[in-house]
């Protein structure tokens, strides 16, 4: 790969999501109020009865198998459930201290204004529609679960059991539906208008105005205005939500919890490789310094040694010059001493035949 | 490996083919039937023991390959010369085996390319991961390959791929530091699912800084193993380097690991978790940080003053170990905590036995290449390499 191209590429992860270049309204110093038009329903535990249309209604519109109990029957209510890669949606029920009658709640995917699960998506299966409606497209879908991890509602499910073409799976608002003008199949089918389809603006005003209304049968907070950067589900509930099941969700959206640590990505990749280079550098200079310092010491011992050698040589040479000389003086003086010597004996020998001549007229006389 | 008389089925071969084998099986199993078939995943508890271990701490054990050539190329500390081409050679294996594991994890394995080449999510920290990982294992192999190369004589390309060590080095890093926080950084996306004493926006530089850790300590550890097993393969130049750089890497990681104890207790500060110390997930916190993050720092500082290598080389056991309990708390344990008992995840066996099948593929690879190729020893016509 071209180095220029990779770079781009590593640093495309942190820059896009600061552009908003693709369809997740990431994070930086953006943030993303969702479509203007989009639209979402407003669930009202109030209203809801249990009937479990809702839940068979979605089952027919998806094509989905029916499940081992009829829909008729309530007794399923009995335990919690959750959605599942074969039900994309399910009413539990909730005995709450205090009140008579149990509570209701409906689970289906919130379609997030920014959803964790098209944030996480690193292959952009995921896609938020301007209806408002998060839909999956199985065909990139890499099996991951990356989605299901992210999902601060535990809605995305997996076809675990599927070896060939495991899907996610979840409710899709209906957009199909939606695109044809219709209501999505749990709305249209709910007999107690516990659903209400429309704009999410709407609904909003419609979940306030209820509120204040009748202030004493509902909780005053809208689960869904705030909870993750905003859902286009929304939710009433006369009690806590949280006592409905419902996961305590902090305001921030997904794209705004990762922009530090994408936004991190350009910086490594830039600094780094320099900050390396750097290192190496010095460790090069100080090596070279090194070898430097090395080569001076050498030198310096080496003229060291030679100023050493060169004066012991003097010393030497000095020595030998004085001792050349005493030499000298020496065998000139024995020189000399033996020419005297020499002298000397031929002086005597030159003497000799007189003192001879003396005494051989002494010895005649010694010998008579 | 029967080259001198012995029998090839000695014990550990034997339990290596038995091992293999099994695997085999489970791997069948896994593809005919089905990820649900051979796991105890489901809807609340996508990721478990698969990416767990052979992702995050896989990945993070393979980081002895960033740490030591940088080390040696880049910060100029020569004698752990002998070391770089072991820690090369796992980190290579490594990373090559956390991208087969992951293969059982996917639901569609050969859409793994999809990421690169057609469908590019850079919203996600996944895409971040994959990409480096990807561009990373291509970079160790190539960094590898000349071992390979002197083993095969093929002199004029490994004389070129050793011209390449210094940039492929610094690229190491870089590729390096941002895969290993990014996996952390995978974590940030799910504030309400993480228990509060692990989950923090720092997760990416706890994770970077943990994985220099973990590769100090594997370097170590690999090399007690290897020391047992592949000590005829060793040159006198890597038996005279090993406890330098034993020591060396303990040193660091002391330091490291200090560091590392401290910025988790300004997070803890930062956040405000103090009260979270006082309940059962709290208790295990502090087993991980007193346990396996203070006491290899303090066996590491005592080993290295101490001159004892025994010392160090249990320090590294600790640290080793540490990493893969720090891995499984985010991904795992701390992780999904709100859920009741009855809707947690815990591995089936078979999850466990391919996990257990990956390692081993690792060991009997690194025990083929080092028992054949310059990996502990350098080849006697190229020395040039220093």
């Amino acid at each position: 790969m071209h180095r220029r191209k990779f770079l781009s590429l590593l640093g495309g992860a942190g820059l896009a999501s600061a552009m908003g270049a693709t369809k997740v309204r990431a994070a930086g110093n953006h943030t993303f109020n969702g479509y203007p038009d989009a639209m979402g329903v407003l669930h009202d535990s109030t209203r809801c009865i249990g009937c479990r249309k809702c839940e068979q209604a979605c089952a027919e519109v998806n094509n989905l198998p029916k499940p081992s109990a009829a829909y008729d029957d309530l007794s399923v209510l009995d335990t919690k459930r959750r959605t599942d890669a074969k039900t994309y949606t399910v009413v539990n029920k909730y005995n709450t201290a205090g009140l008579e009658n149990p509570i209701f709640r409906k689970q289906q995917c919130n379609h997030c204004q920014e959803p964790a699960c098209a944030s996480a998506c690193f292959v952009k299966a995921f896609t938020k529609n301007p209806d408002g409606s998060v839909t999956y497209n199985g065909d990139l879908c890499v099996g991951c679960r990356y989605c299901m991890v992210a999902c601060p509602f535990g809605v995305p499910t997996f076809e675990y059991d599927d070896p060939l073409d495991p899907l996610v799976q979840k409710c899709t608002m209906c957009h199909p539906r939606i695109q044809e003008g219709k209501l999505p199949g749990c709305v249209e089918k709910c007999p107690k208008e516990a659903l209400t389809f429309g704009k999410r603006e709407d609904l909003l005003a419609i979940a306030r105005d209820r509120i204040r209304k009748y202030p004493d049968r509902y909780e005053n907070h809208i689960y869904g205005e705030k909870e993750a950067g905003g859902t286009n589900w929304l939710y009433l509930s006369p009690v806590p939500h949280t006592e409905l099941g419902m996961p305590v969700v902090g305001k921030t959206s997904a794209p705004e919890l990762t922009s530090g640590a994408l936004g991190a990505v350009p910086m490594v990749v830039g600094i780094w490789p320099v900050l390396l280079a750097g290192a190496y550098g010095i460790s090069k200079r100080k090596e070279k310094i090194a070898a430097e310092e090395k080569a001076e010491a050498v030198r310096e011992a080496i003229e060291k040694t030679q100023a050493s050698a060169d004066g012991a040589m003097k010393t030497a040479l000095d020595k030998a010059a004085k001792d050349k000389a005493a030499a000298v003086d020496r065998e000139v003086k024995k020189a000399v001493a033996e020419a005297q010597k020499e002298f000397d004996e031929k002086l005597a020998a030159m003497q000799a035949p007189a003192e001879d001549d003396s005494d051989a007229g002494e010895s005649p006389e010694e010998e008579a | 490996m029967s080259h001198n008389q012995k029998s090839f089925w000695t014990p550990g071969n034997v339990l290596t083919a038995f091992i293999l084998a099994g695997g085999l099986v489970l791997t069948f199993l896994r593809f005919y039937k089905g990820i649900g078939a051979v796991t105890n995943l489901d809807d609340n508890n996508p990721w478990g023991v698969w990416i767990g271990f052979d992702l995050l701490c896989g990945v993070a054990l393979a980081a002895g390959g960033y740490v030591t050539s940088a080390s040696c190329y880049l910060f100029g500390l020569k004698h752990y010369h002998s070391a770089v081409r072991p820690a090369i050679t796992t980190a290579f294996l490594g990373y090559f085996f956390v991208v087969v594991a992951l293969m059982y994890d996917l639901g569609h394995p050969w859409r793994l390319p999809y990421p690169l080449v057609y469908s590019q999510g850079t919203t996600s920290l996944l895409f971040e991961v994959g990409l480096c990982v990807a561009t990373y294992v291509t970079v160790l192999f190539v960094e590898w390959s000349p071992a390979a190369l002197e083993w095969l004589g093929f002199r004029k390309i490994r004389n070129f791929v050793i011209k390449l060590t210094l940039p492929l080095t610094i690229l190491g890093v870089v590729l390096s530091t941002m895969h290993q926080s990014s996996l952390g950084a995978l974590f940030v996306i799910a504030p309400g699912k993480l228990h509060p004493l692990w989950y923090s926006s720092f997760l990416p530089v706890f994770f970077f800084i943990s994985s220099m850790v973990a590769g100090a300590s594997m370097v170590i550890f690999e090399g007690t193993l290897a020391h047992k097993g592949l000590h005829d393969k060793m040159d006198e130049t890597h038996l005279k380097e090993a406890d330098g750089v034993a020591f060396g890497m303990a040193k660091a990681a002391s330091f490291i690991l200090m560091g590392y104890f401290f910025i988790k207790l300004f997070d803890i500060t930062m956040d405000n978790d103090w009260a979270y110390l006082a309940t059962g997930y709290g208790a295990w916190f502090l087993v991980e940080m007193f346990g396996f993050v203070a006491l290899p720092s303090f066996l590491y500082a005592l080993g290295v003053r101490e001159k004892n290598l025994k010392l160090v080389r249990i320090a590294s056991v600790f640290g080793v170990l540490g990493i893969v309990i720090n891995r499984f708390n985010v991904s795992m344990i701390a992780f999904n905590w709100q859920l009741p008992a009855a809707e947690r995840y815990f591995p089936s066996w078979m999850e466990v036995g391919i996990s257990i099948f990956v390692v081993t593929l690792i060991v009997t690879t690194y025990r083929f290449i080092a028992t054949k190729m310059p990996v502990l020893y350098e080849h006697p016509e190229y020395k040039d390499a220093h």
